[in-house]
């Protein structure tokens, strides 16, 4: 092959306490796709911001073709033709998409206006369907990325690292930003790609470097890769992919849903008439591209949200919305934001742990507060769930996602909940931790819990779920029973079409 | 130059940070003091002596310390539930007028009136934040607004009493209400202006507080409603109730230093000014030092007092005006907000 690109060699990066890249080599060819990939905390954050000039390494080089060079800022890594595609949108969200690629590069009088061509002869070039003219707000997460795509290409990137690029989008989507990626890489650019997801990295990547503990601890072709071989090197243990349980053997229904109508916090029509049922024992699933009504929906089932028509039957009794009470009565609810919600960052993991219970024996007697009870609460659940803290009074915001879900988990799904809402509960999360998240979900669902699980993931809602719905515009199609449903029937659904045909 | 955030800053590196913030502030006072003509060494060793050195100055600063501990220990508390109360002043004033009320139209034997003169003007004061906590807990609006604005009503309130209907009969000109009974007087050590049983009033529940904020659920509540109201919605503890639970302790501790300033010191009711004199907001930063800590007040408190006497002791010395207190304390808090960034941030220079 020819000279790499781009070749680090021996890149460490200290911080107070861990090494977060230890020695790490490797090198990017033209035209190529290199999968990057490691739990969380296994240092690509890390590696990516040292490229794109946000950390300077403590001791290696960055080779780019074969000269060494220094990369003190964003702004010098795209100088030198290195772009980030962030896996959240940077963008302006009043202004237009032209508007937003003007940024910075743009000429002072009608920067907008002026580079409309250099936009369109870039997205024309390789196949990114953008409206210059659209407002950002407006658009849809893929859509966004796409403008992400091109705001690198228009500052001249020779290279571009895709941070969890499609944890946003729908297979669709996702399809789509390969059919893209495809194209660049055609073009001679390198593209770094950084996934969770091992179907989609076998998919697009020609190879792969697996990142253990900030240390490579693996660079294997993608035509020699298994999703197994990979999910041992990232965790170093093997890690099981079989979710599929025995059949649930459904008992009372738990949760009757009818005619459910609500409005979102801006007051529009958020959910219109939806209704469903779901059984002890049953995981059903819910599917939907993010703002199609499973937010509210979650809301007012978890007691945070008023419901305007239609009725909520909850263990026979109509729903109370007071979250409180549900929790007294058997209603777990794994949020989609776990940091803002889950948690209380500045708190300590035991007073996380407490957050539901504080005001109950053996946690409190009468008004006061037992340290020791905290103490012994989180010291068992930190066993219990393996929740990787220095200690149960060190603050959540110095855990990572992984650790933060298991604290809600742990506090969750402590008792036996009748009804578990989950939404989203492995975003972001790696392999490892995404195991044990499901792990912890299906045995609840064999103990006897209903489970509505939200996501966004296709195949974890295909691996877990007995039924899945899927919400559009505020309408619940299904739920459907799983057998014999298609990641593309659910795309199709998720964006308007119907099983038909 | 770089900068690096450090999530988990040492107690040392907080410690120094703060330590240095006050060098600073120290240092640019002195320019001050310079350009007033006063060499800044002699400034300094003078408000030394004037205050730590000297017993009279030691009861100056205990009297000084008094308001600020009853007042910054309830802020403490109204900023860790992220009620951010900045109509102490207000609160002081109300408390002292209702105090007065008490004193002098409620003809009580003496071991009753003390006591029911705390209990009135903690409720009054209560009630002063209450109007705030209220609007913010059921329609959202920003308490910082509506404290402020709270301070020039209770300032006026208290004008319209001093001169209009509460005027003294027997002091003719001046705009202050009769001398309170003696019953209503509060004991001071012997030679100086420390109403000590404020004073012990003001330690004791800065330690209370504490206690409650973090030994009990309703501080559990208060924290979670403050670090984070999202997740106490979720959690299902009610935010509203919450933060007038807030209102109520800080209003309500500084309608009790309202009551020690005009039961132990002035001994009737007179303008609002000079009966705050800025205590409500240097409460702020004695707050603000304390780190949301409420028996740390007490320290802090006496910190600033120090400032306070010391000011005294510089308009003495100088001719100064007293006012350079509030230079002072601005520069503090200036500094020491600073320096919270550099507490939480690394230099690194170089590539």
């Amino acid at each position: 092959m020819a000279e790499p690109l781009l070749r680090l060699q021996n890149i460490t990066k200290r911080f107070p306490g861990v090494v977060a890249n230890d020695g790490v080599s490797l090198e990017v060819y033209p035209g190529e796709v290199l999968a990057l990939l490691g739990e969380n905390g296994a240092g690509k954050s890390t590696l990516v911001s040292i490229l794109y000039g946000l950390y300077r390494p403590d001791a290696g080089q960055i080779l780019l073709e074969g000269r060494p060079v220094q990369i003190g800022s964003p702004l010098e890594a795209l100088r030198l033709g290195i772009g980030l595609v962030p896996q959240h949108p940077m963008l302006v969200g009043r202004h237009t998409v032209a508007e937003n690629l003007a940024l910075g590069i743009g000429s002072p009088l009608w920067p907008a206006r002026r580079i409309l061509p250099l936009i369109e002869r870039i997205a024309q070039g390789y196949g990114l369907e953008i409206n210059p003219m659209a407002r950002i707000a407006d658009l849809s997460p893929g859509e966004k990325q796409r403008v992400e795509i091109v705001r690198a290409l228009l500052r001249g990137a020779r290279m571009l690292v895709l941070d969890e690029p499609t944890s946003v989008l729908t297979p669709q989507e996702a399809q789509a930003l390969f059919r893209v990626m495809q194209e660049l890489r055609q073009a001679g650019k390198s593209l770094i790609f950084i996934s969770h997801k091992l179907e989609e990295v076998l998919a697009v990547a020609d190879r792969c470097v697996v990142l253990r503990r900030g240390r490579v601890v693996g660079s294997l072709a993608a035509s020699e890769a298994s999703r197994e071989k990979l999910a041992l090197l990232m965790v170093g243990r093997n890690v099981s992919f079989e979710r599929k349980r025995k059949p649930a053997e459904l008992g009372q229904v738990v949760l009757q849903v009818e005619g459910l109508k609500a409005r979102s916090s801006r007051g529009a029509v958020a959910l219109r008439e939806v209704s469903f049922e779901l059984r002890a024992g049953e995981v059903l699933g819910l599917a939907g591209v993010a703002g199609n009504g499973q937010s509210e929906l979650v809301e007012v089932l978890a007691g945070l949200r008023r419901l305007e028509g239609g009725q909520v039957v909850l263990a026979g009794q109509p729903l109370e919305p007071d979250p409180a009470r549900l929790f007294e009565q058997g209603l777990a609810h794994i949020p989609e934001d776990r940091i803002q919600m889950g948690t209380v960052p500045s708190l300590s993991v035991a007073e996380n742990l407490a957050l539901r219970t504080f005001h109950r024996p053996p946690l409190a007697r009468g008004w006061l507060t037992q340290p020791a009870a905290y103490r012994a609460l989180a010291q068992e659940r930190i066993q219990a769930l393996g929740i990787a803290t220095p200690s149960p009074a060190t603050p959540t915001r110095l855990l990572s996602g992984g650790n933060i879900q298991k604290v809600i988990l742990a506090r969750e799904l402590a008792g036996s909940p009748r009804l578990i809402l989950a939404v989203h509960p492995t975003y972001g999360l790696d392999v490892g931790a995404t195991e044990l998240v499901h792990q912890a979900l299906l045995e609840k669902a064999q103990q006897g819990a209903a489970v509505l699980l939200v996501s966004e993931d296709l195949e974890e809602l295909l691996a877990l779920c007995d039924r899945i719905g899927v919400l559009y515009q505020g309408r619940l199609k299904g739920p459907f029973a799983v057998e014999g449903l298609s990641r593309e029937q659910l795309g199709l659904l998720m964006t308007g079409g119907s099983l038909a045909a | 130059m770089r900068l690096e955030y450090l999530p988990s800053p040492s107690p040392w590196r907080q410690t120094a940070a703060a330590g240095l913030a006050i060098l600073a502030a120290l240092g640019v006072a002195g320019l001050v003091f310079w350009a007033y003509g006063v060499p800044p060494l002699t400034a300094y060793a003078t408000l030394l002596r004037g205050t730590l050195a000297d017993p009279n100055g030691w009861a100056e600063v205990l009297r000084r310390a008094i308001p600020l501990i009853l007042v910054g220990a309830g802020l403490a508390l109204a900023f860790r539930a992220q009620f951010y109360n900045i109509g102490a002043e207000g609160q002081i004033a109300i408390g002292a007028t209702a105090a007065a009320g008490v004193a002098l139209f409620w003809p009580l034997e003496a071991p009753w009136m003390l006591p029911a003169m705390f209990l009135v003007g903690f409720l009054a004061g209560a009630a002063y934040a209450l109007v705030a906590a209220l609007l913010r807990a059921g329609l959202g609006v920003n308490e910082i607004l509506t404290t402020l604005m709270l301070n020039y009503t209770a300032y006026y309130l208290v004008q319209y009493l001093v001169q209009g209907p509460w005027r003294g009969r027997s002091l003719f000109g001046f705009a202050f209400t009769d001398p309170f009974p003696p019953q209503a007087v509060l004991p001071t050590l012997p030679g100086t202006l420390v109403h000590w049983p404020t004073l012990v009033l003001g330690v004791l529940l800065a330690l209370l507080l504490q206690f409650l904020l973090s030994r009990t659920t309703l501080g559990f509540r208060l924290r979670v409603v403050g670090a984070n109201p999202q997740a106490a919605r979720y959690a299902g503890i009610p935010v509203g109730p919450t933060l007038l639970v807030a209102g109520l302790i800080t209003g309500g501790l500084a309608g009790l230093a309202g009551v020690g300033e005009v039961a132990g010191i002035h001994k009737k009711l007179l303008d609002s000014g000079d009966i705050t004199l800025g205590y409500g907001f240097s409460a702020i930063i004695v707050a603000y030092l304390a780190r949301g800590q409420p028996a740390w007040a007490i320290l802090t408190a006496f910190l600033m007092a120090v400032l306070f006497a010391g000011g005294d002791v510089l308009k003495v010395a100088f001719q100064m005006p007293f006012r350079v207190v509030d230079v002072f304390s601005g520069l503090f808090l200036l500094f020491l907000i600073a320096s919270d960034f550099f507490a939480q941030h690394r230099v690194r220079w170089g590539r």
